[in-house]
């Protein structure tokens, strides 16, 4: 008896190699299509932004006029938000991560707050923004104001310092933290002088991709109400502000009015874009440079 | 007080010891605490969202009947005569969410195959940054190419699509979505082991038989999930459709139209300062905590899905 009808085998051999080689082929180009929208997308927003990105542009204040309109305030705003940002995302993130690591390691606690904060990732950028309106801007009658709009997005980007965070503690050995127990410190005094130094640079590469994160988010902000036309530069926390993506965003709707308004919203990007690409590589630079490997 | 005979003042160092002793025992009992606070915000985030969405959309729901919300095919939020109806905004998000997935789905799960299963190691190491960027950019930028590239173009092979429309919006966050299929997928189907693919490839399998009827089955747990938290994504999305889809509150099943999602809708309200205590006001709330469950159930399907199904190996 015949188990493998050789013939048979060899008829359909050509017509599976072939589906083969054609699947490769799509699979290929199919990896392709999301690179090559990446570059007509970029090239877009360099083409449109020409001739308008100069020095007047980056200092100058808002204006209706496309001519004499500038950037300033929205990199101030940035700024700002950065200043309000970075402090409260990381006390909240590393302590969190601390606690969920080192405190409540396998408890039910530990999963409660675990799985919340996973669902708290998945939470609609748009929802934290009605959460900020409501209680910072509203409730605490802060306004549309730095704070207000720094504390919404530290909750908005909690998730990503606090899982970095997370990572960057678990990969320190056991080990070195017997020894440091082994050599009579405490829980804490461990944690301060051992644990935290060795996952820093993990800790601060979440920490920088939080922000990037935070200053490319525009829904939360709109929905705070940051107005579409601000002219005075924001002076501190208190002080009404606009950021870059926010700035694009009412320049692309106002550009069915006045045609250069798109050119000013693609400048704008082009900024927001190297501010990005700045901040990525130095997170990654800090990963590959100081991340120690156990 | 008993007097010290050497010149060591024993008594004294003990006292010291004890103190600082004290201290670091206290610091020690503080210091949980004070993270467990730390830790405790993160769930009275979720609990203050829950609460302002709901304390609201009961207000909203006082003045508006339940049904004639969730069942209304008219959305007309300003003058006299204000209809609140969300069937409007949800086949606008629908819509749009499902444009998206048409487009991420299988360009993501072809990326992935390709990735996981064709590259070599030196070309999926320069593919995946690339990829990565594609999902750092943020979302106003994909709205801007959205409304002044891809609308154009689309008008210029469909003539009756208007400005503002739902399919440019979705294709270009579909596209958005790609990244992110693509990663969770790829991640799922590299933690397929080895010793698989070769055993059926030592059957005589083709390389696409073994990818098509071993390595997709043995991942599709996270390969679903991936879907569906995509979906998740594509429902939240707001800027993309903020900026490309309009406002006209239409209901209709027609893509070329301008509609509006349940994202754009929280964004104008917002914008145009509705002023407190209004019905327009709530209906903000109301339309935010259907979008909120929505997301809400997604991700924990997904999740459901990536437990419940993963096969260990």
């Amino acid at each position: 008896m015949k188990y493998v009808d050789a013939a048979q085998v060899q008829k359909k051999m050509g017509t599976r190699l072939l589906a083969n080689k054609l699947a490769k082929n799509l699979f290929f180009l199919s990896t392709l299509f999301g690179l090559i929208v990446l570059v007509i997308l970029i090239y877009r927003v360099v083409a449109q932004s020409i001739g308008w990105i100069d020095a007047d542009f980056i200092f100058n204040k808002l204006s209706t006029d496309p001519e004499k309109a500038g950037i300033m305030g929205a990199i101030l705003g940035t700024l700002w938000l950065m200043a309000v940002v970075a402090p409260v995302t990381m006390v909240l993130g590393v302590g969190t991560a601390i606690y969920l690591e080192e405190y409540a390691k396998k408890s039910r606690l530990q999963g409660f707050i675990q799985t919340n904060i996973s669902n708290l990732a998945g939470v609609p950028s748009v929802v934290f923004g009605i959460l900020g309106l409501t209680v910072f801007a509203r409730a605490l009658d802060l306004g549309s104001v730095v704070l207000a709009g720094g504390l919404t997005m530290a909750l908005l980007v909690l998730p990503v310092v606090v899982v970095a965070s997370q990572e960057a503690i678990r990969a320190v050995p056991q080990y070195l933290r017997e020894a440091s127990y082994g050599m009579g410190a405490t829980k804490w005094q461990t944690i301060k002088n051992i644990v935290l130094p060795a996952s820093l640079p993990g800790i601060l590469t979440g920490v920088i991709l939080a922000l990037s994160r935070a200053i490319g988010e525009t829904a939360p902000l709109v929905v705070i109400g940051i107005p579409a036309l601000l002219i005075p530069l924001p002076d501190g926390v208190l002080d009404k502000f606009t950021i870059l993506p926010v700035q694009v965003y009412y320049w692309t709707t106002d550009s069915a009015l006045v045609a250069e308004y798109a050119n000013l919203a693609a400048a704008t990007i082009v900024i927001l874009l190297i501010v990005l690409f700045a901040m990525n590589s130095v997170a990654i630079l800090i990963r590959n440079k100081f991340q120690k490997r156990f | 007080m008993p007097e010290s005979g050497t010149g060591l003042d024993v008594r004294g160092m003990i006292a010291k010891k004890r103190k600082s002793a004290s201290i670091r025992t206290v610091v020690e009992k503080l210091v949980p605490r004070i993270l467990f606070g730390i830790a405790a915000i993160s769930v009275l985030t979720t609990i203050g969202i829950l609460l302002t969405l709901l304390t609201e959309t009961v207000i909203f729901f006082e003045r508006v009947p339940f049904l004639d919300f969730f069942t209304g095919t008219k959305l007309k939020p300003l003058g006299e005569e204000a209809v609140f109806g969300v069937l409007p905004l949800l086949t606008g998000t629908l819509l749009s969410s499902a444009i998206a997935m048409v487009v991420a789905i299988p360009i993501g799960l072809m990326t992935a195959i390709f990735l996981s299963e064709y590259a070599s190691e030196k070309l999926r190491r320069t593919l995946k940054p690339l990829l990565e960027i594609l999902a750092g950019i943020p979302t106003i930028v994909y709205g801007f190419f959205a409304f002044t590239f891809v609308t154009p173009l689309l008008r210029s092979f469909i003539p009756g699509l208007e400005p503002t429309n739902i399919l440019s919006p979705g294709i270009v966050m579909g596209i958005m979505i790609i990244p992110m299929v693509a990663s969770l997928s790829e991640d799922a189907m590299s933690a397929v082991p080895n010793a698989m693919r070769e055993g059926a490839l030592a059957l005589g399998a083709t390389k696409l038989e073994v990818t098509l009827k071993v390595v997709v089955p043995a991942a599709i747990s996270g390969i679903i999930a991936s879907f569906v938290l995509g979906i998740s994504r594509a429902i939240g999305e707001t800027m993309i459709v903020a900026i490309a889809s309009g406002s006209s509150k239409n209901f209709t099943f027609d893509v070329t139209q301008s509609m509006q999602t349940m994202t754009a809708y929280i964004v104008e309200v917002t914008g145009g300062e509705a002023a407190a205590g209004t019905t327009l006001y709530y209906s903000l709330y109301a339309v935010a905590m259907t979008l909120f469950v929505f997301t809400l159930v997604m991700n924990l399907v997904a999740q459901y899905i990536s437990r419940k199904f993963r096969e260990e190996y």
